[in-house]
């Protein structure tokens, strides 16, 4: 790993600084929302200081720099992911909007009553509702790929879901409740071949790997800001060119027109198309300063330092006496779901928060992975590259001490 | 290790959790009513078995974390032999324990039940220990629909 310094990566986020019930904050929950460097938080301060006012109208000099800051972000993205054009780039409000999107104008124009739908059964909530409701307003049907116990897509069950019927493979790139990531481009090349476009939902995966458009040639991807180390409220939608041009708007009003009369509508080009309203500037803008930070460490850097810390926490979880990993296949980013004998996620959750240790405990939601593995919830702990060898450890003695008091 | 959270995890705590009492499907209950917070998975039924309106019996049976599982284990304890009023009043007593809204809520008129006051500082644990209380009065209501404090 060149130059991958986690001593200093952690001197730029200043939260890391912070001291919960007394106890340096150490902080798991990446998986929810991760931190923000200083550079992003001071990209937002800047912005209102010095440049800020409302984005592609003005003349006048604020408004085009406002403009120039927010496109410049855009071509970030274009360029984090490999995209082929600006153009490809949407700003949403995160991954959810992104996928209700999709759903809504790609899907609302594209599939019929009786078509299908293929998802997976390690989903979040957010990659399963927005398709259960377009197939309520079209008469489609859902359709799931099951997982195996290790927590791995039964890949032989997706080929044969895949039929002529099939309109849409709607799959997660990294699952937010077990850590596995999928084979997408053997289901993008399995679905290609039968001319199904094929969406991912990228929010787990984003920051933990270098994801690219032009190797992985999937038709939409999406992704929330604040899980990539920028601001909550900003997200992206990147949609293959003629995919988007052919799609209707999904909302209207200012910024997605080009001529408004009160018997016609000419809609804006691309990217414009789907922006309808006021963005969020400076939340766009922070995600460009983020991206231009994690570009500086190197995505490649930043997935071997993870790898070693999952099989480091892996390891040590496997020593507990009654702790249970919930994820574990083979493929995996840096995420460690574990139950416990007779102790409930929430009880974990409350006694490792005493410890300034913060994970999350529930159902992620991903209820129907809990109901495949039986559990209520599960508890999570969820890494980034801020996270150290040593906190995992204190991570560890936390859980020791509490199955000893729960006795 | 755990010193600030002696408050809310006391032994008791423990005790009832590790074996929770009155924990068993009861075949002839008169009142059988689920409470369920999906958000945590806290999930249980409680029986009745009801003379008059006297409440002769209570049993439960679910799964869900420690608070709440003492909190419905103490709570079946207590209401047996209880009237279906006196119940009431110790379901209000209770909330306004949980709840923390009166600073010199007087512990001891509570008894035994004062174990789950330290839920008070955890403003995200107190929907656990009431679920136990909530469908207690769902079922005194004989309401059937399940209940949730979430």
């Amino acid at each position: 790993m060149t130059g991958f310094d986690v001593n200093k990566i952690r001197q730029d986020f200043p939260i890391l600084g912070e001291k919960i019930r007394n106890k340096p904050l150490v902080y798991l929950d990446n998986a929810a929302t991760c931190h923000k460097p200083q550079t992003v938080i001071d990209s937002i301060v800047h912005l209102y200081s010095h440049d800020y006012a409302n984005v592609h109208r003005g003349v006048h000099t604020l408004s085009v720099r406002s403009t120039d800051l927010f496109e410049s972000a855009r071509t970030k993205v274009k360029d984090f992911i490999n995209a082929n054009s600006d153009k490809e780039i949407i700003f949403v409000k995160g991954a959810t909007e992104a996928i209700n999107l999709v759903a809504q104008t790609y899907g609302k124009a594209n599939i019929q009553s009786g078509d299908e739908i293929i998802i997976t059964a390690m989903e979040h909530h957010s990659n399963i509702v927005p398709w259960q409701m377009l197939c309520e307003q079209t008469g489609a049907i859902l359709k799931v790929v099951p997982i195996s116990l290790q927590g791995e897509l039964i890949y032989e069950e997706f080929e044969k879901l895949l039929n002529d019927k099939t309109k849409l493979v709607s799959v997660v790139h990294m699952s937010n409740a077990l850590g596995t990531i999928n084979p997408v481009k053997q289901i993008i090349a399995a679905a290609h071949a039968r001319n199904i476009p094929v969406l991912l939902d990228g929010a787990q995966a984003i920051p933990h790997m270098t994801v690219d458009m032009q190797e992985l040639d999937c038709d939409f991807y999406v992704f929330s800001g604040h899980k990539l180390y920028g601001p909550t409220g900003v997200g992206v939608l990147y949609g293959k060119q003629a995919l988007l041009e052919a799609m209707p708007p999904y909302q209207g009003g200012g910024d997605m027109i080009r001529k408004v009369t009160f018997t016609e509508t000419e809609y804006n080009s691309l990217p414009y198309k789907f922006e309808a309203g006021t963005p969020d500037i400076s939340g766009v803008i922070a995600l460009g300063a983020a991206i231009d930070y994690l570009t500086a460490i190197g995505m490649d850097n930043i997935a071997a330092y993870e790898a070693e810390l999952l099989s480091y926490a892996t390891e040590k979880a496997l020593a507990i006496k009654g702790l249970r990993i919930i994820g574990e296949a083979q493929h995996k980013g840096a995420i460690l779901s574990f139950v416990l004998d007779k102790i409930h996620p929430h009880d974990i959750g409350t006694m490792l928060d005493s410890l300034g240790i913060a994970i999350r405990a529930g159902h992620h939601c991903a209820m129907p992975v809990m109901d495949f593995y039986q559990v209520p919830a599960t508890a999570r702990a969820s890494f980034a590259m801020y996270n150290t060898k040593a906190e995992i450890d204190v991570l560890m003695n936390g859980i020791t001490s509490l199955i000893e008091v729960f006795g | 290790m755990f010193d600030d959270l002696r408050d809310l995890y006391q032994e008791v705590i423990f005790d009832h959790n590790r074996n929770p009492r009155n924990f068993r499907v009861m075949d002839n209950a008169d009142r059988k009513v689920e409470g369920f917070n999906p958000l945590c998975g806290d999930r249980l039924t409680l029986f009745l078995k009801m003379n008059g309106d006297l409440i002769e019996e209570a049993s439960f049976q679910g799964s869900g974390c420690a608070i709440s599982t003492a909190s419905v284990s103490l709570m079946t304890e207590i209401i047996q032999g209880k009237t279906e009023a006196e119940a009431e009043e110790l379901f209000k007593k209770f909330h306004e324990m949980t709840t923390g809204k009166d600073e010199h809520f007087n512990l001891e008129a509570i008894g035994k039940l004062a174990v789950l006051a330290g839920v008070r500082e955890y403003p995200a644990r107190v929907k656990c220990a009431t679920l136990a209380w909530h469908t207690l009065d769902a079922a005194l209501k004989n309401e059937q629909q399940s209940i949730s404090t979430e």
